[in-house]
């Protein structure tokens, strides 16, 4: 990310967070208005329930230059839409082992269940995912810088056309 | 216009196994009718042809060429790029032009042992351990050999495309159809869909088109189809056996899922679906019967190769494109 392009700076990980509006995202809510601190790397998105998030999101996100994922959604047994959450979990771990087969490091990705009322445990949870993944290091997925410099060839290599 | 007076037609294959030839070959008396209305001028596997010929030609002076392959090499690149100059619509034709397809799979691996899978395996004669090396001095001068790309590439990441038509390969009467539009294009009798559009094929997936009855789906277990005696009425998925159905474009007729077979996923992409795995994925993992997080995994265990699995016709064109040791090469 063109965050990180600046070398002299110690890299910051971006990372994009999934909220239930119901549960987490809620939390998330709670945290700011008890003024409780975490760190400005995670990047909220709410959706209306964790069931909705598409695995294309997370393959966007990465795709796109962040460093880490995190799914939240609300405590099994307790989704707003009865048992989307459930859904949410068997979406994250088949699109995790697939992450990993593709060469990511497990820890770049979580789920977190979080209830409307466990701002604290947000915040905590929040700030050790931030930590895990300055621990791995910037991921900068090709796509999101020039992916073309990754196929320029030497001129000499190159093919001419035999009427130039 | 050419010297006939009839429009000019061009094929050209990249990375890619001849399937999508054969296609056009399989309409059958249909390859009169582009020979009646085209003046063939390219077409390395049926006609001889050199490229200097291509080269030669007048920019824009094709009216049509179908592109199969993905972009492998600098050589599939150069033609690309030529073959986009010289033609007036340029369309991305099979799945490897579209979302690289088997080629791409290569995506998972870095070049190095790509290469090394060729020409080191225990069945490969090569004891002194000789590479294709691109370039080589010989008395004559310097010869070269194309040169490998990290990863592969769609056709569209390497040259604007104006129609998409998808298959792995296309299927013959859908090839017939589009040839059909064109030439009542040519006489002024329909008109060319906006570019961009995917063009023979259908806007909805594989499982709309099955005839198989679906109930509700519960999957405890994955299954091989070698496993199985499956049953020829009920939906393959809730048989067990995973099936591509659900993301899969439909067009084909669900031919794979009518003789017994479990879709796999070679007309790409569903209307809407910017990832196709992704989309697979999330299909999949909604009718896996467990809420708890250690049997799920244990399900999970029948999918033992997931990025080979839900990309085996997408990797190329997916949002990641390769994985990790592909791109690091």
């Amino acid at each position: 990310m063109s965050e990180q392009t600046d070398t002299n700076r110690p890299f910051e990980p971006v990372i994009i967070g999934f909220t239930c509006n119901w549960c987490s995202y809620r939390a998330a809510d709670m945290a700011g208005t008890a003024r409780m601190k975490y760190g400005p790397n995670i990047r909220l998105i709410r959706l209306m329930c964790s069931g909705r998030l598409d695995p294309t999101f997370v393959l966007k996100a990465f795709a796109g230059g962040a460093d880490g994922v995190m799914i939240t959604g609300c405590h099994p047994g307790d989704c707003h839409y009865v048992e989307q959450n459930y859904k949410a979990l068997r979406r994250y771990i088949l699109l995790r082992k697939t992450l990993v087969q593709m060469g990511f490091e497990p820890g770049r990705i979580k789920l977190l269940w979080a209830s409307a009322a466990e701002g604290a445990i947000f915040v905590e949870e929040v700030n050790k995912f931030i930590e895990q993944v300055r621990a791995l290091g910037p991921l900068n997925w090709p796509t999101s810088g020039n992916v073309e410099e990754m196929f320029a060839i030497p001129e000499q290599m190159m093919i001419q056309e035999a009427t130039s | 216009m050419s010297t006939n007076g009839k429009p000019k037609f061009a094929m050209y294959w990249a990375a890619s196994c001849g399937g999508c030839e054969i296609a056009v070959l399989n309409i059958h008396e249909k390859i009169l009718d582009v020979d009646a209305n085209f003046e063939v001028v390219f077409w390395p596997v049926a006609m001889d042809a050199k490229y200097k010929d291509v080269e030669a030609m007048e920019d824009g002076s094709i009216l049509l060429t179908l592109f199969n392959g993905a972009i492998r090499n600098d050589e599939n690149e150069h033609i690309a790029k030529l073959l986009r100059r010289k033609s007036k619509i340029l369309v991305a034709f099979g799945s490897c032009a579209n979302e690289g397809c088997m080629p791409a799979l290569a995506n998972l691996y870095n070049i190095k042992d790509v290469v090394d899978t060729v020409f080191s395996t225990v069945s490969t004669d090569n004891p002194s351990n000789v590479r294709p090396q691109p370039s080589y001095p010989v008395a004559e001068g310097e010869l070269h050999i194309p040169t490998l790309f990290p990863v592969v590439r769609t056709l569209d990441q390497v040259v604007p495309v104006d129609y998409y038509m998808p298959g792995c390969p296309p299927e013959s009467h859908q090839i017939a159809a589009v040839i059909d539009l064109v030439i009542q294009v040519l006489q002024g009798k329909a008109e060319l869909p906006p570019a961009g559009t995917v063009i023979g094929a259908g806007g909805s997936t594989v499982c709309d088109e099955c005839k198989r009855t679906r109930n509700v789906k519960k999957i405890k277990e994955f299954k091989r189809i070698q496993e199985v005696m499956l049953d020829p009425e009920i939906c393959i998925l809730e048989q067990g056996v995973l099936c591509s159905g659900p993301a899969t474009r439909s067009g084909c007729t669900a031919l794979c899922p009518s003789a017994g077979s479990p879709c796999i996923g070679c007309y790409g992409p569903a209307e809407g679906a910017l990832d196709y795995g992704a989309r697979l994925m999330s299909a999949i993992a909604s009718v896996i019967d467990s809420n708890d997080p250690a049997e799920i995994e244990k399900i999970y265990e029948g999918i033992p190769d997931p990025a080979g699995q839900f990309y085996r016709f997408n990797l190329a064109g997916s949002l990641l494109r390769a994985s990790k040791y592909g791109w690091n090469g």
